[in-house]
């Protein structure tokens, strides 16, 4: 069976990635649709959803356009959740490929770096970490990254640690390549698999993470984003619901689409695993 | 005396941990924006270069970096934070201050998801195959993937403001003046909202996990010896799978303590809980940094505390394993 015929055979995985391809389009789409920023304020303030041509989700408590700032708030999430995962690939793979590889004082001195990481609240370290930086894409995009490579130093440690024996490794060290050449060129490919699946989930959370901290007012000061636009609602909330529900439903639908598609690949990468649970 | 052992063992290590936390704050602190000093008379209005001196001098801001490193380290060893820069008071005291209501949220919501989580996760184990078990799994996913803050603010949408069930801020209703059983009804009442919202992230976790838990577990060769001898599959069930797999589920809840601590934070926010995550909140609106620094270090002390708690039940739990002092 084909890649993409085991992933379609989990239906909801085929769900997740229609949802995601719909949100990247409103990302692509935003500067066109919407080429005003967000920003803007272009009605009067409080206008409720349907009330208005052109403000399909009404305005905010500025007389900002609602519409407009889910979807160019798109744009950001997406870019935050790919770019603080890549960022986090690199940390958490050549630490965990280390400590798998070589083991011993190396692999000691390596995991309890990864575990002092794990001990501390995720989420205060991150809060701490943009607050001390100052609110940017780039102190955000750090602090997700910095809070979220231990999971994956811990996988790429046990792959390697059960590869590092195979023959095919063996026969690499006969004929004399190096470490370096064993680790990125013969064992590395073969971990791609359960790395790809966990970076698929990570993206969710990491979209997560930087929704809460916008919400709680660490956001770009200077980016338009779904948990600012719910953070400066939170204290009317009485008077105008929708100004939070919109951009919440469309994290849920963001987090909830990358999770399904995570599921998916795990089906179509790992097919002996799949089935069963 | 295995238990005092691995108590030592747990103490020891939790003490490396915050010692390198505190050092980590330090650094921090040294990398915040702004002097302390101006940002505290700038929000008091009177910024003039005495006064700046005398704020210095106060919180030993004047001193040689390594001095500040000393006082700091050797500060927080004797449970002295500092000041919180914005309110002068000493920051171990707002903490404690603000500790029992965050200990009350989060365990309340502890308890709740874990009991929930397990109850939905083993009848969605026993609905295998079958369209009530999947609701539950999908359920669980959803709410996996809800923002808190947002389960948060819409809860008290349609509970408070449409419904006009359950007070929707706040730990009791200020100026009635409720004493003994009036009193605790009052906080339960307020307690409802934050601690169903914080508990549904943490419940679609737990379901996860103990469905898969019990999958596995029924497939034991125990189980099969169960079934062989021709017990109830209900009795199976309870006694045989869901006491195994209770086991990860243990050291599954160690490892959500941190994530806890941030979930209190946003909804402590949200329902004006007066624990320590609104007041990292405060903290962050009002640049507070040696507080927020405080609180970060309290809360990761809190999360270490937890974290050996469940080591010992987990030992408790399962006497296999009671030589693994790791």
């Amino acid at each position: 069976m084909s890649f993409f015929a085991r992933f379609a055979q989990n239906r909801g995985a085929l769900v997740g990635l229609i949802i995601l391809l719909v949100i990247i389009a409103m990302a692509i789409l935003a500067p066109l649709l919407f080429p005003e920023s967000p920003w803007r304020m272009v009605q009067r303030p409080f206008l409720p959803p349907l009330s208005q041509d052109g403000f399909p989700l009404g305005t905010d408590t500025m007389g900002r356009n609602v519409a407009s700032g889910l979807m160019h708030g798109a744009w950001v999430s997406l870019l935050i959740g790919l770019v603080s995962t890549s960022v986090a690939l690199l940390i958490g793979v050549p630490l965990g490929a280390i400590a798998g590889y070589y083991g011993g004082l190396i692999d000691d001195v390596l995991m309890r770096f990864t575990e002092f990481f794990q001990t501390i609240p995720n989420f205060a370290l991150a809060i701490v970490l943009v607050a001390i930086m100052q609110p940017s894409i780039t102190s955000i995009v750090l602090a997700i990254a910095i809070v979220s490579w231990p999971p994956v130093a811990r996988l790429v440690r046990a792959e390697f640690m059960s590869l590092r024996n195979r023959e095919y490794v063996e026969a690499a060290r006969l004929v004399g390549q190096s470490n370096t050449t064993i680790i990125i060129r013969q064992i590395l490919p073969n971990t791609l698999s359960p790395i790809i699946v966990l970076a698929s989930l990570m993206v969710a959370t990491a979209i997560l993470l930087e929704s809460a901290l916008s919400f709680l007012g660490l956001g770009d000061p200077n980016v338009m984003s779904w948990g600012y636009m719910i953070g400066a609602a939170r204290t009317v909330i009485r008077q105008a619901w929708w100004l939070s529900f919109f951009p919440g439903v469309a994290i849920l639908l963001t987090v909830l689409a990358l999770n399904l598609v995570g599921e998916g690949l795990d089906d179509a990468l790992n097919p002996k695993l799949s089935r069963e649970r | 005396m295995v238990y005092a052992r691995l108590i030592l063992m747990r103490l020891f290590k939790a003490v490396i941990v915050l010692f390198l936390i505190v050092i980590f704050n330090f650094l921090l602190i040294q990398l915040a924006p702004g002097d302390p000093a101006a940002i505290l008379a700038g929000q008091a209005g009177a910024a003039d270069q005495e006064f700046l001196n005398q704020l210095r001098e106060r919180f030993g801001l004047d001193q040689p970096m390594y001095v500040q490193l000393w006082r700091y380290v050797s500060g927080i060893a004797m449970l002295d934070f500092g000041y919180s820069y914005r309110l002068g008071v000493p920051v171990f005291d707002l903490i404690m201050d603000r500790l029992p209501a965050t200990l009350l949220l989060t365990g309340t919501a502890f308890v709740l998801s874990l009991v929930l989580g397990i109850v939905a996760g083993s009848m969605a184990a026993a609905r295998v195959k079958k369209p009530s078990g999947s609701l539950i799994m999908a359920l669980a996913l959803v709410f996996y993937a809800t923002p808190l803050f947002w389960v948060a603010l819409m809860s008290v949408v349609v509970f408070s403001v449409y419904l006009g069930w359950l007070p929707a801020y706040g730990l009791y209703t200020v100026g009635a003046d409720y004493t003994g059983f009036a009193l605790a009804l009052d906080i339960a009442k307020h307690l409802v909202l934050p601690a169903t919202t914080l508990a549904l992230f943490f419940m679609a976790i737990y379901t996860r996990m103990t469905r898969t838990s019990m999958l596995d577990a029924a497939q034991q060769d125990y189980v099969k010896t169960a079934r062989a001898k021709g017990l109830k599959p209900s009795i199976i069930q309870r006694r045989h799978v869901l006491r195994n797999a209770l086991l990860p589920i243990i050291t599954l809840a160690g490892l959500q303590a941190g994530q806890m601590v941030g979930g209190a934070i946003l909804t402590e926010t949200v329902f004006a809980w007066p624990g320590i995550g609104r007041l990292m909140f405060e903290a962050l609106e009002q640049r507070d940094y040696n507080l927020l620094l405080g609180i970060f270090f309290f809360s990761a002390a809190l999360v270490i505390v937890f974290n050996i708690i469940t080591d010992l039940v987990y030992s408790l739990a399962d006497p296999r394993i009671k030589k693994g002092a790791s």
